[in-house]
């Protein structure tokens, strides 16, 4: 019985199984990269960005129609370049880095739509504003993996000037010059995990799977590296129940997987350890000392 | 003069501000290594300016800032206001531990020696036993303790503290003070920004007293006479938007 709903649908069908590996690769790369823009107060950067590759995106998929290496390479370079704009104004001027991001982001968005409409509109642009979670095919898997293998390297790589840059960027500058490095490297991870994630689940879940995992994660742990772990577990989880969900319920995958993730948010929010709703609302008694 | 007296900072016709408008104005001297050295002034005086300008963080609009041969990075430095963000899920023993980043590097690893040192400089700061603790967690003093702790590790010639002991209570204030005597002991260069004039006088064979300009520079007892410090509070402390070039 067990098995039939919930490993059955994965024996007995390939999507499926492609499905599950497309979510699992993205929930390890994304899932650490959602907790440092959530710690860094940048949660809605993920949104912003996804909204600056998308453009990139459809550019590749009018030169090119639906071919996997131009609509990722339109993503990854007007991602980049808004990120990296972004980044060098809020780092050389006043304006901080939401403002700067917002503006350049915007700018993507509009270029983007009137690049799509010199073309007339197309059905099959659906098609990467909602993702194929159920349609990925080889090279898509290896994209997607090769972006978490890359993640998990460059995240090793930055992982001491990215803390730093967190807790106190000010003493950073003062031992180091790494920190603008390790941040622009950071935005590309950003950058990297949303093409990623937009393939399988398209531009505006692809931050579903970021975000939501960190969010769940802050209310479980007070430990970065706790944080990371339940972070990626979440994301796991939410990618194979959503699956699961879609097929018993013939609903899409990607939202499915998403709104899995969000019942699991939800119920962080009220159980969490770590600050939840019944902790703040059901107090227990004080401690001697 | 003996090598006791050369200078570890020199300060020559320096000027700092912000949008032209100086906070530091032609400030000329030389701080000799291993100084002890109080910077002292109202509010506004130009104390955290000169400051950031010693660490590089602030370029100066004229004049320059000679460090004698030692680099920005081996400079440590406690801001007034540290940037921290106090909610970060990081413990004390992590936050100790990066004062050790001249010597790790992005990658260089943590030993026993290492680790050694990091649970002496907690326990030189008396918060042993917080090691686990997260930052967020801990009291004002507290948090300046592990401060201290990180500056202790970072082990450098020239110690620049921004108001150290402000809001912070006379035993911690005091406990926090050995360590700069140790420092001085050391013969490391220390300058301190501070508003406690008895403990200036007490401690600090250097002053610089400073209200924009440089009002008195040499012994306490010369330089905290009751006209000098009438002088730095008549100072006018509001830019005027209406100034015209400085041709000094």
């Amino acid at each position: 019985m067990l098995y039939d709903s919930v490993i059955a649908p994965f024996v007995e069908f390939e999507f499926m199984r492609r499905a599950f590996i497309g979510t699992l690769a993205l929930a390890i790369g994304a899932g650490p990269v959602g907790v440092f823009l959530m710690l860094r107060r940048m949660s809605l950067m993920g949104d912003a960005m996804s909204h600056a590759i998308l453009p990139g995106a459809a550019i590749g998929f009018l030169l090119s129609g639906l071919s996997l290496f131009a609509m990722t390479a339109g993503g990854l370079i007007a991602g980049f370049v808004v990120a990296v704009l972004a980044g060098l104004v809020a780092r050389t001027t006043e304006l901080k880095e939401d403002a700067s991001l917002a503006a350049f982001f915007l700018l993507s968005l509009a270029l983007g739509v009137t690049i799509v409409s010199l073309r007339g509109s197309n059905v099959d642009l659906l098609h990467f504003l909602f993702g194929s979670v159920l349609a990925l095919d080889n090279p898509t898997l290896i994209l997607i993996t090769a972006i978490t293998s890359v993640s998990l390297v460059v995240l090793a790589l930055i992982w001491r000037p990215l803390v730093l840059e967190c807790v106190d960027p000010s003493f950073l500058r003062s031992v180091s010059r790494a920190g603008a490095p390790a941040h622009i490297a950071f935005l590309a991870l950003v950058v990297m995990n949303l093409v990623g994630g937009f393939h399988a689940l398209g531009t505006l879940l692809a931050v579903g799977l970021m975000m939501l995992p960190a969010a769940v994660a802050r209310f479980w742990a007070r430990d970065i590296t706790a944080m990371i772990v339940i972070a990626v577990a979440t994301g796991i989880v939410s990618g194979f129940a959503g699956l699961l969900v879609s097929f018993h319920a013939g609903v899409p995958a990607g939202p499915a997987i998403i709104l899995t993730a969000g019942v699991l948010y939800v119920g962080s929010v009220i159980f969490g350890r770590a600050g939840g709703l019944v902790q703040h609302l059901l107090p227990r008694r004080h401690l001697e000392a | 003069m003996s090598d006791a007296m050369t200078a570890q900072l020199q300060f020559r016709d320096l000027t700092l501000g912000y949008d032209r408008h100086p906070a530091v104005h032609h400030l000329d001297g030389e701080v000799p290594r291993g100084a002890l050295m109080a910077v002292v002034g109202p509010n506004g005086a130009g104390k955290s300016t000169l400051f950031k300008g010693i660490v590089g963080v602030l370029p100066p609009l004229a004049g320059r800032i000679d460090l004698c041969g030692l680099k920005t990075r081996d400079i440590a430095y406690l801001p007034q206001a540290a940037e921290l963000d106090r909610s970060f899920p990081i413990n004390v023993y992590d936050l100790v531990a990066m004062g050790l980043w001249r010597r790790t590097g992005l990658f260089g690893g943590v030993g026993a020696r290492e680790r050694d040192k990091i649970h002496h400089a907690i326990a030189a700061v008396g918060l042993t036993g917080f090691e686990s603790r997260p930052i967020g967690t801990l009291s004002g003093g507290q948090m300046q303790r592990v401060l201290f702790a990180r500056l202790l590790l970072q082990d450098a010639r020239l110690i620049v503290l921004d108001e150290p002991f402000n809001s912070i209570d006379a035993k911690t204030a005091a406990d926090l003070f050995d360590l700069v005597r140790r420092w001085h002991a050391e013969e490391r260069t220390v300058v301190a920004a501070l508003h406690d004039l008895d403990l200036v006088r007490a401690s600090f064979p250097d002053v610089l007293l400073l209200a924009r300009e440089p009002v008195a520079w040499g012994a306490a007892a010369d330089v905290l006479t009751p006209d000098n410090l009438l002088k730095a509070r008549r100072m006018c402390e509001a830019f005027d938007e209406a100034a015209v070039e400085c041709v000094a």
